[in-house]
Parts: C-alpha cells; structure tokens; sequence
C-alpha cells in the first residue's frame, strides 16, 4: 500500500527498477540510475524529515508496517502464549504469554493486529473487546506472582466501540486493567510500536518506561473523530493530529514518552527487519536497567510519574 | 421564574421549574432524572451545612493551546459558576464523615481534563489520608479532548492513585449518573467497592450513536441505561435520586 505522499519516492524506485532490467552495460543508463538514486535519497529524506503529525498517523497505521508479530517472532526466543479470560472467552486482538528476551524471562504482551485478511478480521485490527482487557489483565496478575516483568506492544486504534464490548463491560474492563498496571510489583515496559488509541492503549501503557517509535502516536482520540466532534469537520483530520499533540516527540516533551527510537529513513513498513532490532536494542538495554530494581521503588516512581501529569493552576485558593 | 412552565423532554408533560428543581431535577410527573449541578448534589448528599469545599481555585492551564477551547471554557464557567467540572470537599452524610467530588454536566458535558483529574486525585487522597470513605458522583461525557495526552493521562493518574486507596480499608462508592462514559467510566468510575447507578442514566465505554456510526448495528431499546448494565453485572443498585442520600446512609453503616 502505498501512502500519497510517498509517491515521489516510489515512482524513483520504480524507475530505477526499470532502468536496472534495461541498463546492462550501458554506462549512459547506469549513470542515469546513479542520478535517480541520489534523487531517491533526496526525496526520501526531504519527505521524511518534515512529516506533519497526520502524516505519522497515517504512517503508523501502515498494514506493512510490523507489528506485534514481527517482533515476537524476531525478538523472543521462546513464546509460550497463553490464553483466555477465564470468564467468556479468548480474544485474540491481544496475545501474550512468556517469553524469553535477551536472556530475560519476562511476560509479553501486545496488540496482534495479524499478517493477513484473516488474521486481521479474526484479531478485530487489535481493537480488543473486554475479554481482551481481562485476558491481559490475568497476564499482569501472572507477571507480578512469579515476578517477571512485563513487555508490553502497544498497536490498537482503540479498546472496541461495539454492542457487546458494551454488554460484557468494556469500561469496567479497561478501568481493571489500569488499576493492575499501577500496582503490579515488576518493571512494565512499554513500547508504542504503532498505533496508541485512546484508553484501550493506556490500558497498557502505564509504565516505568515508555519508549515509542519515531512514527508511532498516542492520542485520547483519532483525529477524524476529534475533527468532526470539535471542528463538525472530519475533512479536517490533519489540522486536529497537529492539535492533539499526539506525536513521538511531543509525547516525549509533555513527560509521556521517556525514549523516542528513530526509524529508519523511510518509515518502518519499509524497514521492518532494522526497525524490529532498534527496538530490541533498546528493549534490552532498558530491561537490563531495571534488573534487580526493588519493587517498592519501582511502584514509588511509577505513583508519581503519572500523579504529576496534568496542567492545572492554582488560580486562588479558598 | 416560579412561576415558568417547562416540557419534559421525557413525558412531554408540562411541569412547573420550580417543582422540578425542588426535586432536584426530577420529574415530578415521569420520575425522569436530568443532570444534576454539582452544588445542588452536594445539597441533596450532605448533611445541612457541613459541606467543605476544597481546591476550588484550580483552574486548567489549557496545555495545547487548542483551537476554541478559552472560549468554552470562559461560557462554562459563566453557566455554572465553577472553575471545572467538579466540586470536591469533605461533608458529613447521615453523620459518616466522607471525601467527595461530584462531576458537573454543565462544564463542557463534565468532561475529565486535568483539573477534573486533580481534584478526584486530591480528593481520593484525602480520603486515603483522613481515613474517611470516599465517595464520587459522576456525570461526565468522557476525556476532554481539548486537553489531548493531558485529559488522558488523567485516566492514569486517577487510577494510581486510587490504587492505593482501595488497598486501604475505606469503603469507595461511586455513583453513575446521566450520562457517564468515556475516560470517566473506564477509569476511576467503575473500579469501585459499590457501584450505584441513577435509574435511566447511560453508561458506557462507547456512546451509542458512535458505536451504530461504526458497526451498523441497531443496539436494542434501553442499550446502556443503568437497567441494562445492572441485568449485565456491572452496577449494584440503582437507587432514585430522592432517596440516594439514605441509601449511602445505609451502606455507609455497614462499611464504617
């Protein structure tokens, strides 16, 4: 799939595709490829170094991009998924399970938003239902009795917006899920790798580390929604992702996002192998940072990271 | 104005204002209950004249500076006479001595930004710190969208906090009323040691309209009243608002 402003830089490369089947030994074609590169180069960084927030939006939505798959598959030696809410049944938008990441034991835990049209549908897009929350709320439970910590991959659009999320609780559900997140006694590791939506993506992302992906986002609410509730407008979806200040960076500057891991030139859906290893990097160099971080400590820190968010004023006091 | 006649938006029926304020926004006629201003909760909640108030003079400092929202913010607090959507203090219920915050409705549909988030904050704390039962009346349309990432880590910092409440041995009951949803029902409103609801009210995740916008589906009569989510397992009682300071006298017995 190819997003609209990435047309400049996929009509180069299929030019230079066709060039290189035609070039042989022409050193005039050749030349001509050099030059097409060096123009891809320019188009590529030009386009990437001023994205606008929707434009992210739109990148973080990418179907190629990877997603909780790819990194399970590359990051973790060995997934024992579990399953199950114990009350309904499994939902499998969210998966989890133990898993062994650079030689730590840990519990992980990420929206599965699949790999192909059955997936996708089977897995709701990684929009979980209640059974989902209380899938993985069992799953925090696991992590803090057998102190594992937990690794958590967030990519959803949303907690599900349907008739029988309703009947079975989705609020309740979600509400549950947070309360677990602020006292279980392990590290919790998040990593934004797409999309972040609203509560359904808070929901695990109550962290002692947050890291997000250059082009990931996290919002109350999806910019077309905002648009045509505040603006009545919904063709004005870019102007409300600006407004929402939902990006990696501004995340980062308002205290949300503790790490930003760049991607690479081009976006992630078209370096998923050098985007999933930047992750990894960083996912071990901040577990091995949390190794042996006594719990009370860490639930301290975690109390007061988000008991201080917020932009309120004491106008005067009574 | 005693004597201006209003439509039930409900029954149709005429009724006088006066009566339906003297019955704290109550049809006299149908019983059905419209939104209630915080002053006039704490009113009908608290024993006569044992209402403080806390932090009234917090006030948003609109972090994103978004596009209309000084606006409705100045026309909210001339509507209700508030600085947010909430008023919290301490008072006395049936002689229990409680914290509590109530949601206002009037205040940009009693959404939860982060002066909403503070004040509940402080409020559970002071609960937790006082040892009293806490206890939160919500009416609220969801997370404030004009305050972005703040109005939902508001989501977060209430329920941190309210952790460590509920490790404590205070009782927490959370009353819903019309209309809770959003942010406010998937984080502090729910995670409750009792939860009562007003009769009628709508609750949900989702608001209706979004959910047909989205799925198509037709969502059956009475979708998310308080009805539906108590036949569902998700609220205790559903108490009338005429006798909902009795109940909490009630199940404030048991529990202190």
């Amino acid at each position: 799939m190819m997003l609209d402003f990435e047309r400049p830089i996929l009509e180069l490369e299929q030019r230079i595709g066709e060039l290189r089947n035609l070039a042989g030994e022409s050193r005039e074609l050749q030349a001509e490829i050099a030059r097409l590169e060096d123009a891809l180069d320019g188009a590529k960084r030009r386009i990437f170094s001023n994205l606008t927030p929707y434009q992210r939006v739109q990148i973080a939505r990418h179907p190629e991009r990877p997603n909780f798959r790819s990194y399970r598959d590359a990051l973790a030696d060995d997934f024992y998924e579990l399953a199950g809410d114990r009350l309904h049944g499994d939902d499998t938008a969210v998966r989890g399970g133990f898993a062994q990441i650079f030689g730590h034991d840990v519990v992980l835990v990420g929206h599965d938003k699949g790999a192909d049209v059955e997936s996708r549908v089977a897995g709701n897009f990684g929009m979980a239902h209640p059974e989902g929350c209380r899938k993985v709320n069992r799953l925090y439970e696991l992590a803090g009795k057998f102190g594992l910590p937990l690794v958590l991959l967030v990519d959803t659009p949303g907690a599900f917006a349907g008739r029988q999320a309703e009947e079975r609780g989705q609020a309740w559900a979600i509400s549950a899920d947070l309360m677990a997140l602020a006292k279980v006694p392990v590290p919790v590791v998040s990593f934004i790798i797409g999309e972040g939506g609203s509560g359904g993506a808070l929901a695990m992302c109550v962290a002692d580390h947050v890291g997000m992906l250059e082009n990931s986002y996290l919002s109350v609410i999806a910019p077309e929604a905002c648009a045509s509730i505040i603006f009545r407008d919904p063709s004005r979806a870019a102007e409300a992702a600006a407004a929402l200040k939902l990006t990696a960076s501004d995340l980062k500057g308002h205290g949300v996002a503790d790490e930003i891991v760049p991607e690479p030139l081009g976006g992630a859906h078209r370096s998923p192998e050098k985007t999933i290893e930047r992750v990894g990097e960083s996912l071990e160099r901040v577990l091995e940072s949390f190794a042996g971080k006594n719990s009370e400590t860490l639930l301290r820190n975690r109390h007061d990271r988000y008991r201080s968010i917020g932009a309120h004023a004491e106008a005067w006091r009574i | 104005m005693d004597g201006v006649f209003t439509k039930c938006d409900s029954c149709n029926q005429p009724i006088y204002e006066k009566d339906l304020r003297a019955r704290f926004n109550v049809c006299p006629n149908c019983e059905h209950h419209y939104p209630l201003p915080a002053t006039d909760r704490i009113r009908l909640l608290s024993d006569s004249g044992t209402f403080r108030e806390r932090d009234y003079g917090l006030v948003t400092d609109d972090p994103l500076k978004f596009e209309g929202y000084g606006e409705r913010l100045a026309k909210a607090k001339k509507k209700s006479g508030l600085n947010d959507a909430v008023m919290s203090g301490t008072c006395e219920v049936g002689g229990h001595h409680i914290a509590l915050a109530a949601l206002d409705f009037r205040f940009i549909g009693g959404s939860m930004g982060s002066v909403v988030g503070e004040k509940v904050a402080r409020t559970i704390e002071l609960g937790l710190s006082e040892e009293l039962p806490l206890v939160i009346v919500s009416a609220s349309g969801g997370a404030r969208m004009f305050e972005g990432i703040y109005s939902l880590m508001q989501m977060a910092k209430t329920s941190v906090v309210l952790s460590r409440f509920m490790d404590g041995g205070k009782p927490y009951i959370s009353v819903l009323t019309d209309p809770t949803f959003g942010g406010v029902t998937a984080s502090f409103a729910t995670s409750a040691d009792i939860i009562i609801a007003e009769p009628g009210a709508r609750i949900g995740f989702a608001g209706a309209r979004v959910i047909e916008q989205t799925t198509k589906e037709s969502l059956p009569e009475g979708f998310q009243t308080s009805e539906f989510q108590k036949e569902h397992g998700m609220v205790d009682r559903i108490v009338h608002r005429l006798a909902l300071k009795g109940d909490l006298e009630r199940v404030l017995g048991f529990l202190s």
